[in-house]
């Protein structure tokens, strides 16, 4: 039976863990807040790049020799993946749920015979896969710990990505990152950004636009839209990733204050019983030494 | 008659107001969006962008390079960096051409596509520089 002292201790041990949960759920929520506006600020442009990319795919549709970024190199062969993970933990599920997905999609593309290749991005997904696939990793990158994201920071992954597909490093480039649905829920999801799946146009359904003209050419035009939408594309699962790390964190950190605080009502009724029987048992020495006199 | 005129770089919308007119820096030559403009889809060089009400210049933005959407009745320009003109600076544009002259310096000279993309980023450096000067002696916008 533990002794009142050390369950004062234990009681007092889960009561600052409690303070730093609950703190972090507080930082988390402040800076959940500060991720969505960012994103938010970022879909216009990558909405009209998707319109614009659209519009130009469309003209040149049908047309031989296209940029490998839009139809990839003809092959199947090696296949890049880019799991997005954040770089710090203590945010529930989210890192393992990526890093269990690219686990499960390497041994599955393996399985296939098809050559692997892995560029983690973020701390976490980085140290887990390094354990079982230090040989696939090529490269690895860190997401801005706790700060803001630059669009600088996609920018240089999409260049990177762009001369790994020019130097024919790969065929099939894919993004494996957790889609921010709400606060509670992110889902794994597997994106692939090469060969690039066409956007909608919504352009088409409107009969009255006329057929848009093109400075330089269709071409030239469509070649400086690709690696520049690509990263638009990263960019924003960045900021999708980082809305949905501090939402995940948010949660768990929710759920552990919350059960602290039921661990500390448990120990304190412990530790009153405790006492009571203490006391009882003094009395009860107390009196049948009396009684002895 | 105007026409929305809307400003974004990849991380937020800077302008989006109605307008007149707009002038924007084309890569082969500048270029004018106005109300019942034929659609048009341009890339863009290093420059300014002057949105124009009626005839006095309401508001300039600096872009480096980017695309720019141009349709009957709006005008989107896709800026890869935008900055208002009278925030701009003449030191950090300076700082980067210098170093992109030194970059071109030590670069492959037989890779010309990677050549031609640091000619057209010292283009859009040499254009901020001047877009930064002449921003600077009470310019009456």
């Amino acid at each position: 039976m533990a002794s009142l002292k050390d369950l004062r201790a234990r009681i007092g041990s889960v009561k600052s863990t409690r303070k730093i949960t609950s703190a972090m759920k507080m930082v988390a929520a402040a800076k959940l807040r500060r991720a969505e506006t960012r994103a938010a600020a970022a879909r216009p442009y990558a909405d009209a790049m998707r319109r614009m990319l659209a519009e130009v795919a469309r003209s040149v549709a049908g047309e031989g020799g296209q940029p490998a970024l839009l139809t990839g190199t003809g092959q199947d062969k090696v296949h890049l993946l880019v799991p997005m993970s954040s770089d710090r933990g203590l945010a529930g599920a989210f890192n393992s749920n990526i890093n269990r997905t690219t686990r499960n999609l390497v041994l599955k593309l393996q399985s296939e015979g098809k050559t692997v290749k892995i560029l983690p991005v973020g701390r976490k997904t980085y140290d887990f896969l390094s354990r079982d696939f230090s040989d696939l990793i090529i490269d690895h990158r860190h997401l801005a710990a706790g700060k803001e994201i630059p669009f600088s920071a996609a920018a240089e992954l999409g260049e990177q990505i762009t001369s790994l597909l020019e130097k024919g490093e790969f065929d099939v480039c894919t993004l494996v990152y957790n889609q921010f649905r709400n606060v509670m829920t992110q889902t794994p999801t597997e994106m692939q950004l090469i060969p690039l799946a066409l956007p909608d146009n919504d352009n088409a359904d409107n009969a009255q636009v006329a057929a848009y003209e093109f400075e330089p050419d269709e071409g030239t035009l469509l070649s400086s839209l690709l690696p520049r939408n690509l990263q638009v594309q990263i960019y924003a699962t960045m900021l999708e990733t980082a809305a949905g790390e501090n939402g995940a964190r948010m949660t768990a950190m929710d759920n552990a204050t919350r059960n602290a605080g039921k661990a500390i009502d448990r120990l304190t009724l412990k530790y009153n019983r405790t006492r009571q029987t203490n006391i009882t048992n003094e009395l009860i020495e107390i009196i049948s030494g009396a009684q002895a006199v | 008659m105007s026409i929305k005129v809307k400003i974004v770089s990849p991380e937020k919308v800077l302008f989006a107001h109605d307008a007149d007119m707009a002038v924007m820096p084309g890569a082969e030559g500048d270029i004018a969006a106005m109300p019942d403009h034929a659609p048009l889809m341009l890339t863009l060089r290093g420059g300014v962008v002057d949105i124009y009400e009626g005839d006095a210049v309401t508001n300039r933005f600096f872009v480096a390079g980017g695309f720019a959407d141009i349709a009957p009745s709006h005008c989107t320009i896709l800026a890869d960096r935008a900055t208002k003109l009278e925030d701009l600076s003449v030191d950090d544009a300076e700082a980067r051409l210098a170093g992109l002259e030194k970059s071109y310096e030590e670069a492959d000279k037989m890779n010309v596509p990677a050549l031609d993309i640091l000619m057209d980023k010292i283009q859009s450096a040499r254009a901020e520089i001047e877009a930064a000067q002449s921003a600077i002696p009470g310019m009456s916008l």
